[in-house]
């Protein structure tokens, strides 16, 4: 293992941490963006919008990452009719595309986890806010919601980790971000795997330190179901 | 320790038979007209028939492992293979992983654009090369002030260049000429700019990789070069592909 | 566009789609195997083969599977010849398909690790209690009373796992396999035609997904208590 050369080149290992953090947590947030809305429309069961909520959901949850990304990246480009348009300002940039696909991919998931939680929400919950008088606009922001997303903070934190873990997708449509600043450094000086241990690591790092917010933000949240938090260390979202 | 015996031993089951050949030699297989991937699946180009003609020569029986470029030198210092015809040229930089046979060609480096435009344009551009090729050195060696863009196969660079994800590529000339100029892909693009073979970038052509302690190898792979280069075998493969003769000077 | 440039290459892609489900179904019984070991490793309560497992599981949790698969393609091949050399064996060759098993093993592994201790820990300890005042020996308890509730309680667990599993296989492509998704990302490029191809890959996924639900589906029914709920 030749430390040398991973502390050479510190610059190209912190830039692509900064990217791998953009493209995750730019991709969780446009996702839940996504999810909020879809979520409670398919637990409600909006009648226009749920098969086509559950289409999207089966879609992306049901193929991989990597060729979803594959097909933003390389499939859209080949389209001479989406070269000229609006949209190819961003489709150019290999970093949108991989936002992209990775929002829609977390998008699904979200969507499914808002979902069970808000249909797992106790009847009782919502019938006491609606006997003290709160319009129904109110329940659903003031009670259904925050009380749904408490719940749903397991399973989300896995999501989190999940998305860490997918970005690494982004280095194969010639990002540099963790793993392709490892993939750079090994091509540069003809290593095998000085780049990826040092990759593994920094991933690692992010996981862990991830994993420890979400305890934190767990104790605080779910203290009042007065249970411990479900282990979730070991689950992958399904 | 007993989970690493156990991924030994599952290993070993797992291993590839192929154990037959007596040299195993790693080609790229994204890399047109020297290294391409038909529709069968199966690797062909120039590269593979030099290949194929060195180890006639030799009178060994050879195996094409096809490898990303990514991982070929790894590869060959791992034993996946014993030598890499992959158009790798001849650097100093890599002689201090590997040994080289002399070249079996030496053709120069060039820029590929969007027809007109020129070497003036490129202050500001992005620029698309392979990778850990000889051009990615050559570009922050000599081009700071132009965006690169790092691909992990010739291909994918082309199909970035015609989509406009970059404004030019600077790779091998026969390979941009063959590869892309001459196919439908290449309509509307032209080569611009100088021809480039510096040495401290480019190295003296494209050489077969072998391991340092391989030198009987290395040897016996340059002796063949030049027979076949006598026979006049090296002129009949290099007709199939090219109108003129790429050994060089 | 031109779809009917798939027809060409539907042998190609067929060709992926056995080396994709073959490394699936090796992946899944080597994950099995590992996760078997694990759950019994921490289920043992010895501290060394704790300290292993829990080792183990965190450094599958913390690593993206497609840095995992790089590192043991590449690493491992070092790995094995470290070994092979100690022992004085010849060259062993770690092939493309067995870096991706062994990857795709190891990783889900850990997984199944959870899962089957989850499993393990839901039997009603009296039931082990029950068969063993019944008079039946430590072996036969665990066979007819201990494991086929293991695998009632493990199922869902066991299913959801292999779904994400089967979506993992196409990152094996990376190392250069000729899987369902490097074939069609090879072919796509070679005729420029890549939008296409994915889009066939997508369909063959959701295929295999579909596939497996209404497997999984139909033994969560017959391992279901009868006149019972499903674990």
């Amino acid at each position: 293992m030749r430390v040398d050369l991973v502390l050479q080149n510190w610059e190209l290992f912190a830039g692509g941490v900064w990217v791998t953090a953009q493209l995750t947590f730019l991709s969780l947030f446009f996702g839940f963006c996504i999810a909020l809305p879809c979520g409670l429309a398919r637990a409600r069961r909006v009648g226009w919008a749920s098969p086509l909520i559950n289409g999207y959901v089966y879609l992306f949850r049901g193929t991989p990452l990597l060729v979803q990304t594959y097909l933003i990246y390389y499939g859209l480009s080949q389209f001479e009719f989406i070269r000229d348009s609006w949209a190819w300002i961003f489709l150019r940039e290999a970093w949108w595309c991989a936002l992209i696909a990775f929002t829609l991919n977390s998008g699904a998931y979200a969507t499914e986890i808002i979902r069970g939680a808000v249909e797992t929400t106790p009847k009782g919950e919502t019938e006491a806010a609606t006997a003290l008088g709160l319009a129904p606009r109110q329940v659903t922001w003031l009670v259904l919601i925050p009380s749904a997303l408490r719940r749903a903070l397991p399973q989300y934190g896995n999501e989190v980790v999940f998305m860490l873990h997918g970005s690494a997708v982004a280095s194969v449509i010639t990002i540099q971000d963790i793993l392709g600043a490892g993939r750079t450094l090994n091509a540069r000086y003809y290593v095998a795997y000085e780049g990826f241990i040092t990759a593994a690591l920094l991933y690692m790092a992010i996981t862990f330190t991830l994993v420890m917010i979400f305890r934190q933000l767990e104790k605080r949240y779910l203290r009042h179901l007065n249970i411990r938090p479900a282990k979730k260390s070991h689950a992958i979202p399904a | 320790m007993k989970r690493i015996t156990m991924a030994a031993a599952a290993a070993m089951t797992l291993a590839g038979a192929a154990q037959a050949a007596d040299l195993k030699i790693c080609v790229e297989g994204a890399y047109p007209p020297f290294s391409e991937t038909s529709a069968s699946g199966e690797v062909v180009g120039f590269d593979i028939d030099i290949a194929n003609a060195l180890c006639a020569d030799m009178g060994k029986e050879c195996e094409m492992v096809k490898t990303d470029w990514d991982g070929i030198i790894p590869a060959l210092l791992e034993k996946k293979c014993d030598a890499i015809i992959a158009s790798m040229s001849i650097t100093d930089e890599r002689k201090q992983v590997i040994d080289f046979s002399e070249k079996y060609y030496n053709t120069p480096a060039r820029f590929v654009g969007k027809e007109g435009m020129t070497a003036d344009d490129l202050a500001g551009k992005t620029v698309g090369v392979q990778r850990g090729t000889i051009h990615q050195d050559f570009m922050e060696g000599e081009f700071g002030d132009v965006e690169l863009k790092l691909y992990g196969s010739q291909d994918e660079a082309y199909l970035d260049l015609v989509a406009g994800r970059v404004d030019a590529l600077m790779a091998d000339s026969i390979a941009i000429l063959d590869g892309f100029l001459n196919t439908d892909n290449g309509a509307g693009f032209a080569f611009f700019g100088d021809s480039y073979s510096i040495p401290e970038y480019h190295g003296n052509g494209a050489g077969v990789g072998v391991r340092k302690e391989d030198t009987e190898l290395r040897d016996a792979i340059t002796a063949s070069i030049k027979a076949i280069r006598d026979s006049g075998e090296y002129e009949s493969i290099n007709g199939k592909y090219f109108d003129f003769d790429i050994y060089g000077g | 566009m031109n779809m009917l440039i798939l027809i060409d290459y539907i042998p190609l892609l067929l060709r992926g789609a056995v080396v994709t489900i073959s490394l699936a179904l090796l992946g899944l019984l080597l994950a099995t195997v590992l996760g078997a070991l694990g759950a019994a490793g921490k289920l043992s309560g010895g501290r060394i083969a704790g300290a292993l497992v829990r080792l183990y599981t965190t450094i599958v949790r913390g690593v993206p599977d497609l840095v995992l698969i790089l590192l043991i393609y590449f690493g491992g091949q070092r790995l094995v010849n470290t070994v092979g050399d100690l022992f004085g064996a010849d060259y062993i060759e770690l092939s493309k398909f067995g870096a991706g098993v062994l990857s795709i093993g190891f990783i889900y592994g850990a997984y199944l690790t959870e899962t089957f201790r989850g499993a393990y820990m839901t039997i009603p300890r009296g039931q082990v209690e029950a068969a063993q005042s019944l008079g039946m020996g430590a072996l036969a308890t665990l066979w007819t009373v201990s494991i086929p509730q293991l695998v009632r309680f493990a199922l869902p667990g066991y299913a959801n796992v292999w779904q994400v599993l089967v979506k993992s296989t196409a990152v094996v492509s990376i190392i250069g396999l000729e899987d369902l998704v490097g074939l069609a990302n090879d072919a796509g490029k070679t005729v420029r035609e890549p939008f296409i191809f994915f889009s066939a890959v997508l369909v063959a996924y959701l295929f295999f997904t579909w596939v497996s639900q209404q497997i999984f589906n139909n033994l969560e029914r017959r391992y279901a208590l009868r006149g019972h709920d499903a674990g």
